[in-house]
């Protein structure tokens, strides 16, 4: 009877047309059906590089977030952030797949078994020097003010450069593109709220959220320069060019702040690109190494 | 507690507390200074808004975005209402027979007892 029904009844009917699960309910290959031919006239090893760029930056940005679980300040906000960062450690297992597919796996084959799959031999088995994640995101997250400035700017950028990818000449990086555009709008439109009311609520989470704005912004510099790889891709229509976020980038944040009574900081000048080159503070060997020891120390395992 | 203690907190919402109701002890100092709300979330096969269970949140747009983050983690649902628990009025356990035992022997209520014209559908 209708009555009875409750809203969890749609996961017994997964296998309907309309309810499904995120990911499916395998985890198999995740590319698995997909043709992953390398468009013509693009260089496999640019292509896989530069999925490595988006790939490592949500999956850096996905264990960041994670350092919050156990530790965040309400229990509610605490599955809302682990949300955040599983659906960033989706996409990067996605992206780090295309990788793989194009045979960019740097030292990491060599290290891990032949029984795991190239996303998880990327993922846990690379070196921190291999990464190529901005600075943006491998920085500490610091108080939860920081960490949901941080958020809202890494996903402005992301959702940006998302909304172009979706029209790239890889067929492959535009559904993941368009796949995360509805991820990243969420996480942007989450920070974004937490952002207006910390530095719109008392003086002490005005003062911190502040702060962490000023401990953000100057991770910008590190974000908008495109590397030779990508200058490449976007010539052959495959890549999003960065530079051109700026003024969407820019404009968002500067709405979001001013509404929430906060200072914009002055745009930090363009640096050449140092993360996406796999320069890193020994901030990121410390995340890496935490990420991957569960994975070092037991190859293979399943659970 | 006094009988009209209706201050119930904890994942039960408005659901009243009184002397025959067993409660957990009340920790010694609670953190918690945003209000509670209860959840209710819509299914995908456009059936009715379904309790599905309480959280805190510190505003009301926020319990929105908690609720989604809480409850429909695993695509239950397409439509969330949340309400401040203080603001739902509830019926008292200590009525309860004066409230529903009425109804208990009126079977003639229910329509079982008419006959549906087959051209009439959804019945």
């Amino acid at each position: 009877m209708a009555h009875e029904e409750t809203v969890y009844d749609a996961l017994a009917n997964a296998a309907d047309d309309h309810g499904h699960w995120a990911f499916g309910t395998g985890f198999d290959d995740p590319l698995a059906g997909v043709d992953t031919t390398v468009p013509e006239g693009v260089d496999p090893a640019d292509l896989g590089t530069y999925c490595l760029m988006l790939g490592d930056d949500a999956l850096v940005l996905a264990q960041r977030l994670t350092q919050w679980v156990t530790a965040s300040p309400e229990l509610e906000e605490e599955v809302a952030v682990a949300n955040v960062a599983l659906d960033l450690l989706g996409q990067a297992r996605l992206l780090l797949a295309r990788a793989g597919s194009t045979g960019v796996l740097g030292r990491s084959r060599s290290q891990a078994t032949d029984s795991i799959p190239d996303e998880d031999a990327l993922a846990y088995f690379r070196d921190p020097d291999e990464f190529r994640n901005t600075g943006l995101v491998e920085a500490p997250g610091g108080d939860f003010g920081r960490t949901v400035v941080r958020l809202l700017v890494a996903s402005t950028v992301r959702l940006a450069l998302f909304a172009r990818l979706r029209g790239s000449r890889d067929p492959v990086l535009a559904a993941i593109a368009a796949k995360g555009v509805h991820e990243l709008t969420y996480h942007r439109d989450h920070a974004a709220r937490w952002v207006l009311r910390l530095g719109d609520g008392t003086a002490e989470s005005h003062r911190r959220a502040q702060e962490g704005v000023d401990a953000v912004w100057p991770l910008l510099a590190d974000v908008l320069t495109p590397t030779d790889v990508e200058q490449r891709l976007v010539d052959a229509g495959v890549a999003v060019d960065p530079a051109g976020l700026r003024e969407e980038v820019e404009g968002v944040l500067t709405t979001v702040l001013e509404r929430a009574t906060l200072t914009v900081p002055a745009w930090p000048a363009a640096t050449a690109p140092r993360g996406r080159s796999g320069q890193h503070g020994p901030e990121l060997a410390e995340l890496v190494a935490e990420m991957q020891s569960l994975a070092r120390q037991h190859p293979a395992a399943t659970w | 507690m006094s009988q009209g203690d209706l201050t119930s907190e904890g994942g039960h919402g408005a659901v009243p507390t009184g002397p025959e109701v067993p409660v957990e002890p009340a920790p010694a100092k609670t953190r918690r200074d945003w209000p509670l709300y209860e959840v209710f979330v819509r299914g995908k096969r456009g059936i009715n808004h379904v309790h599905v269970g309480s959280l805190h949140a510190p505003d009301d747009e926020m319990a929105v975005d908690a609720a989604r983050d809480l409850y429909t983690r695993r695509n239950e649902g397409v439509s969330i209402w949340v309400v401040r628990a203080a603001d739902i009025t509830a019926s008292s356990p200590d009525e309860k027979d004066p409230m529903f035992a009425p109804s208990g022997d009126k079977v003639y209520r229910h329509p079982t007892f008419y006959e549906i014209p087959e051209n009439v559908p959804h019945m």
